[in-house]
């Protein structure tokens, strides 16, 4: 085994190990200068998560957080270097992490908090002014054909749980939320100039957004929505895009739909 | 106290090089700051891999503050130390930050932080022996044809030694600066927590180094802890303000170089703005007593 590996490994094992080949110059056991190393890169990096997911964190405390996230930073560590892409599984990890089922909205809201940390790094595009987007939409023969490109930013979520409205009442550091989370709701995030956003959207919000979002022609988005939702209000839904400059690209689509 | 730049039509943000003053390391919490209140601050040094992001809040500030200010960057993810093969997609994510930004100047650390799949966001320590030093070589020459400019290498803080090393770290160093060419990044704040770790004289060390290579210093606060005999472990944290010691070591040190940029250095329990430009102004200060 290599210098490198063995300390590579040494550091991400579960139990405090040194590698072998280590001195100190001044005799003291290599091991309690090791496990500088090996703080080191655990701090940093239940660090990097608590200030990635700090709803999270707020759900369950400092202590079990770092304890949660100690464990994925050992079976999950960065795969690159790109630190604000770390945690990407996080969610997926306290869907499995059974001391967390009690707070069974927990991976819901961890997928939200992800959501916000992709928007707010998300490539850079010009909305279309809201008049024009006004003026195209009333002015377009065939609106059903339409189709509508939305900022890089965006993205949805549907949960089972009022995911948005516990992320919104977490928001202070001594929240104590007064709310029924054992609704679903469907999560909206984007972000507007610099700010991102997070709105509650009906689940026939979420299809149409994503059926947009996969190329599908307006009516097509339409009839996705109305199909598979029980609740959907088109109106409401183009207003918060519009008003929020989600939309940057219009085009009507001339072909003939299959 | 601004350094006449060659041609004085130039402002500083597009000077060739960085300028031989005091910088401060561009903290986010900072942005807004920054572009209001326009501070008489040398440069910013912003870390590579926070900026290796598509767009959003980042690259805008960071488009308006290089605008009037030079800029370094300091990479932190390279892992030049590395037994693998330098990881050519992040170098060309380096490069596209470098055409983007244009900065006065680029440098990275002797140290590993990736092996195999994994990245471990710390700089971990080298043996220093002849197969390292071919390998650092290796690397530098790769990074620095990738560029197409100069680099500088920074020193490295350390708490622990390899028994396979049969190099000192400043002959490793000295031997990369005259073999690639790279310049130095000498980092006053390691020099002295490795000093005090491995029970070396600081100013020695510093002798030891080829100062004329050295193109930037940086200074930062160290924490404080003991080993298993009870004996001073510093620990390069970047949480503290500068210490005593750091500040008589970077007098020294003006006083064999002359003026060289200086970044302030602070990543942890980051401070008010005032406080870390406080800083600044009294490294300047030491800058303007070796000016000529």
């Amino acid at each position: 085994m290599s210098i490198q590996q063995a300390f590579a490994q040494a550091l991400l094992a579960t139990d405090a190990v040194c590698p072998e080949g280590l001195f100190s110059s001044n005799g003291a056991d290599p091991a309690s200068r090791f496990a500088v190393y090996r703080n080191n890169v655990h701090s940093s990096l239940i660090e990097g998560l608590a200030s990635a997911y700090p709803v999270v964190r707020r759900l369950v405390g400092d202590e079990f957080f770092h304890a949660m996230a100690g464990l994925y930073v050992q079976a999950y560590p960065p795969i690159n270097p790109l630190i604000s892409e770390y945690g990407s599984s996080l969610a997926d990890f306290i869907q499995g992490f059974e001391p967390a089922s009690s707070v069974p909205y927990l991976a819901d809201i961890a997928r939200l908090e992800r959501l916000r940390v992709r928007a707010y790094h998300a490539a850079d595009r010009q909305a279309l002014d809201q008049p024009s987007v006004l003026q195209q939409l009333q002015g377009a023969e065939q609106l059903g054909h339409l189709r509508v490109q939305l900022h890089p930013s965006l993205a949805t979520l549907n949960s089972p749980y009022a995911i948005v409205a516990v992320w919104a009442a977490h928001q202070a550091e001594d929240a104590i939320a007064m709310l029924n989370p054992w609704h679903a709701q469907g999560a909206l995030v984007l972000r507007q100039g610099l700010a991102v956003k997070v709105f509650a959207i009906d689940s026939g919000s979420v299809i149409f957004i994503n059926s947009l979002k996969h190329g599908a022609r307006l009516e097509v988005a339409v009839t996705n929505a109305l199909e598979n939702a029980t609740e959907f209000d088109l109106h409401q839904c183009l207003t918060l895009l519009i008003s929020h400059d989600a939309i940057t690209h219009l085009h009507l689509d001339q072909k003939v739909s299959p | 106290m601004m350094t006449p730049t060659p041609d004085s039509m130039v402002s500083p943000a597009q000077a060739p090089g960085l300028p031989l003053r005091a910088g401060l390391g561009l903290k986010t919490e900072h942005f807004t700051q920054v572009l209001e209140t326009c501070p008489d601050i040398g440069f910013f040094e912003v870390h590579a891999e926070n900026y290796m992001v598509a767009g959003g809040p980042f690259h805008h500030y960071l488009g308006l503050i290089r605008a009037q200010y030079p800029l370094s960057l300091h990479g932190v993810g390279l892992s030049i130390g590395g037994e693998g093969p330098l990881d050519r997609e992040h170098l060309a994510r380096l490069a596209t930050l470098i055409e983007r930004y244009q900065p006065q100047s680029f440098s990275e650390h002797l140290a590993w932080s990736s092996h195999g799949p994994v990245f471990l966001n710390d700089l971990l320590p080298l043996a220093y022996d002849a197969s390292t030093l071919s390998r650092v070589c290796a690397h530098v020459d790769q990074v620095q044809s990738t560029l197409k400019r100069p680099m500088l290498l920074e020193n490295p803080s350390t708490y622990l030694q390899f028994q396979r090393s049969t190099l000192d770290e400043t002959d490793f160093i000295g031997e990369i600066i005259r073999r690639t060419g790279c310049g130095l990044l000498l980092d006053i704040n390691n020099v002295y927590v490795s000093c005090i770790n491995h029970q070396r004289d600081p100013l020695a060390y510093i002798d030891a180094l080829p100062l004329r290579a050295v193109g930037e210093i940086h200074l930062a606060g160290f924490a404080e802890d003991t080993d298993s005999l009870g004996d001073r472990l510093l620990i390069d944290d970047h949480g503290a303000p500068i210490d005593n010691a750091v500040w008589q070591l970077y007098e020294q040190v003006l006083a064999r170089t002359g003026p060289v940029a200086t970044l302030i250095e602070r990543d942890n329990q980051v401070p008010a703005f005032s406080v870390l430009k406080a800083e600044a102004q009294q490294a300047q200060w030491y800058l303007s007593q070796v000016a000529r």
